[in-house]
């Protein structure tokens, strides 16, 4: 998997109404001649070891589980293509932006929405609205996240592993950019955008970022369908394997325009999962 | 009295906090009970908090909160996906934030304590979460428990049997449990208590308590109470 | 299909008469867009002719003026049918600080290969009060549907409130449990008015957002059960 190369290109001279981009390791150093750069850190945040608790949330499939929606590997891989092209695309197109916006330690040109740009077509669109300092580029990118999310439990629950993320990764990867989201954003971030930011103290490119929202927002489900319906975990890997990451990542550039899938039955099933007697799983 | 244990934990700076005390132990050991007990005996002397990991829905929790004997809002529930070990040893991130959250709430504490969901004997708590453990076992699994050993039965700070009041019952020999248990903890104590019949399980209190004394001088420099 | 590529812009604005009460300032029709007053501050979207048909390209430009209320609604759902290419119907509003937008239009039914975009864009002052809903059904009885992307944009005091969108026809997401499962239709509600906690029964959820609004959010297996669904989450938002 090359992104390193194929996918993340030097960003300069992006049009208007975008987060500021710099090159993306934001320091100069040697050409990337293996496209090893920002692998390792990659392969650590997508671990499922990686010891910030996502082990113990199932993204909707325990309730799933429990409901019969799922009950055997095919209904699993229809739930994760599904969550992946919804949920998955989101996370990834949030995680490129976190990453790519904790490029730049100062954001002189952050742009906030332009509330009513007269007849231009989306009035929705940013435009320049002076400058934004660090904290009000996380809080603009938090509100993103919220208005992407409708479903309260799934916000918490994004909330609350963003949070545990950057706790754990703040000690891996010791990093300005991680003090300052914490700061900022003191209830916890959004899982993708502390992920986004994770992944550029380890030394990913924005796309690798993206990589792991997009893995991530499957991984977690699926090891929870194995746990609670015995399924076969190389069946499981071998749906895992098929799912087409690639297609939900995309370079990101206007914040306000970031990808919205929604998917109302994971919607359905986080309020479903929140009052359920019995819970193995947080979500 | 945690002279006989090497203060080689390497969970982050102790100072101004309170000490993390976990109870593990396989299910139906009386790991809630002990813990009901712990806040009953030391709530009137100690500053609590209690995070519960429980394997079903928030059940422990709700054991404790109608026992009536903590503040319920200083008792957290946890889940943990099916791998109650996986919450107190290799991914303890949901735990600390619970222990942090349960600290900024109602600090300064004295103790909190992390009760493990039931798992089996290999089940440990990692040093990043808990300062000491105790591990529970009770006599109805059978007076051969300790001497198989496992990481929860030999290298525990504390070791509670349980249940003791049941050992005539099952034909459980509490005298070869105290032999085997010396044998592979090497001097670490045991303790035999029934906590049917003694509600504050003052053997193993009078242990936390000096626990947490020591714990206040070796920590002290912010807390001067 | 050799019907001419239909381009049409409709415009639709509130403003004051002079005893201060709503009055429909503009009504531009534009077919097959076609505005009918119905009753003050009151105005029905009146399709002249089939579609849109692929190739389209419809838009309506809605403006409600500070201190006035507009309702919409629709005489019929709209029917999207093939063409040569895309359909596209986009929707912009602007709703004034102390406007009043009630927009409920008959469902958007998407027929066998049609390919339609649609895309709403509103922009909410601060004070201004909004009920949205939309209703895709996917399909007429026994008919699967043709491709819909659908994005919707609401700001509220220049945050964003709520983005989302949906795509019908991606064989990633149909019939996906985590999507719409095994439903039919798919329909939302946004109210600015808060619920105070989320609520959830059978197809149907209730939403309390991060910003100052509620979205219901339904499922069903026809039109009149998602009415029915979107209706009592309606109807749990104190408005």
């Amino acid at each position: 998997m090359d992104v390193t190369a194929t996918e993340a290109p030097a960003l300069t001279g992006a049009a208007s109404g975008m987060p500021p981009t710099t090159d993306l390791t934001g320091q100069p150093g040697p050409a990337d001649l293996t496209g090893l750069t920002g692998l390792s850190g990659l392969l650590l945040l997508a671990d499922s070891r990686l010891p910030a608790g996502g082990h113990a949330h199932s993204g909707g499939a325990e309730e799933a589980c429990r409901t019969g929606a799922i009950s055997g590997p095919e209904d699993l891989a229809r739930f994760l293509r599904g969550r992946l092209a919804t949920a998955g695309r989101v996370a990834a197109a949030l995680a490129w932006s976190a990453c790519a916006a904790a490029h730049v330690p100062k954001f002189p040109d952050t742009e906030v929405p332009d509330i009513r740009a007269a007849d231009s077509g989306d009035p929705t669109s940013t435009g320049p609205a002076g400058a934004a300092d660090a904290a009000d580029k996380w809080r603009l990118l938090d509100a993103e996240a919220d208005a992407r999310i409708a479903s309260p439990a799934q916000r918490l629950a994004s909330r609350t592993q963003g949070r545990l993320l950057v706790r754990t990764a703040k000690r891996i990867w010791p990093s300005r950019a991680l003090e300052e989201l914490a700061r900022d954003v003191p209830d916890g971030a959004h899982h993708p955008i502390a992920l986004g930011v994770a992944a550029r103290a380890a030394g990913c490119t924005p796309a690798q970022a993206a990589m792991a929202a997009a893995y991530t927002s499957v991984t977690g489900a699926a090891t929870a369908a194995v746990r609670l319906l015995g399924l076969d975990p190389v069946t499981v890997h071998r749906v895992l394997a098929d799912l087409p990451y690639d297609s939900v990542i995309a370079e990101q550039h206007d914040w306000s325009a970031l990808p919205a899938h929604a998917a109302p039955a994971l919607d359905l099933l986080a309020e479903q999962h929140l009052r359920t007697e019995v819970r193995l799983f947080v979500s | 009295m945690s002279a006989n244990h090497d203060d080689h934990h390497d969970a982050p700076d102790g100072h101004g906090r309170a000490l993390r005390l976990g109870i593990g132990g396989p299910v139906g050991s009386g790991k809630t009970a002990l813990t009901a007990a712990l806040c009953r005996s030391l709530g009137p002397s100690l500053r609590l908090g209690v995070v519960t990991n429980d394997i079903y829905t928030t059940e422990d929790a709700d054991f404790l909160r109608r026992a009536g004997v903590i503040d319920p809002d200083r008792i957290l529930a946890v889940q943990t996906g099916c791998c109650p070990h996986t919450a107190i040893r290799d991914d303890i991130a949901a735990n600390i934030d619970a222990v942090e959250t349960l600290e900024e709430r109602f600090g300064p504490l004295d103790l909190v304590i992390v009760e493990s969901g039931g798992d089996n004997l290999t089940a440990t708590f990692s040093r990043g979460l808990a300062d000491r453990q105790i591990f529970v076992l009770d006599v109805s699994g059978g007076d051969k428990v300790p001497r198989k050993g496992g990481p929860g039965v030999t290298s525990a700070d504390l070791l509670v049997v349980n249940k003791t009041d049941l050992a005539p019952m099952v034909g459980a020999d509490l005298t070869v449990m105290s032999r085997d248990a010396a044998a592979v903890r090497e001097g670490k104590p045991v303790l035999f208590t029934s906590i049917r019949e003694d509600k504050g399980a003052h053997s193993v209190a009078e242990w936390v308590s000096g626990l947490v004394e020591s714990w206040r001088h070796q920590h002290s420099h912010s807390h001067l109470s | 299909m050799t019907k001419a590529l239909v381009r049409a812009r409709a415009i639709l604005r509130t403003g004051l008469d002079d005893r201060g009460r709503t009055r429909v300032e503009t009504m531009r029709s534009d077919p097959p867009i076609t505005l009918r007053q119905t009753a003050p501050g009151e105005v029905h979207l009146v399709s002249t002719g089939a579609g849109p048909l692929g190739g389209d390209r419809l838009r309506l430009d809605v403006e409600v003026a500070e201190g006035t209320s507009l309702t919409v609604r629709s005489i019929a759902s709209t029917l999207v049918l093939p063409g040569t290419g895309r359909s596209l119907m986009e929707i912009h509003v602007y709703v004034a600080s102390g406007g009043s937008l009630v927009f409920a239009p008959e469902p958007t039914v998407l027929a066998a290969a049609c390919d339609h975009r649609m895309t709403t864009a509103i922009t909410l002052e601060p004070d201004a009060s909004l009920f949205w809903r939309e209703e895709i059904v996917f399909g007429r009885h026994g008919e699967r549907p043709g491709r819909c992307h659908s994005r919707f944009d609401a700001t509220f005091a220049g945050r964003p409130l709520l983005r989302q969108e949906f795509v019908v026809g991606d064989p990633d997401a149909d019939g996906s449990p985590a999507v719409f499962g095994t439903a039919r239709c798919v329909g939302s509600t946004l109210i600015t008015a808060a619920s105070k906690e989320a609520e959830v029964a059978e197809g149907v959820a209730v939403l309390p957002l991060a910003g100052p609004g509620t979205l219901v959010s339904a499922l069903a297996a026809d039109a009149v059960e998602l009415r029915n669904r979107l209706s009592w989450g309606e109807s749990r938002v104190s408005v």
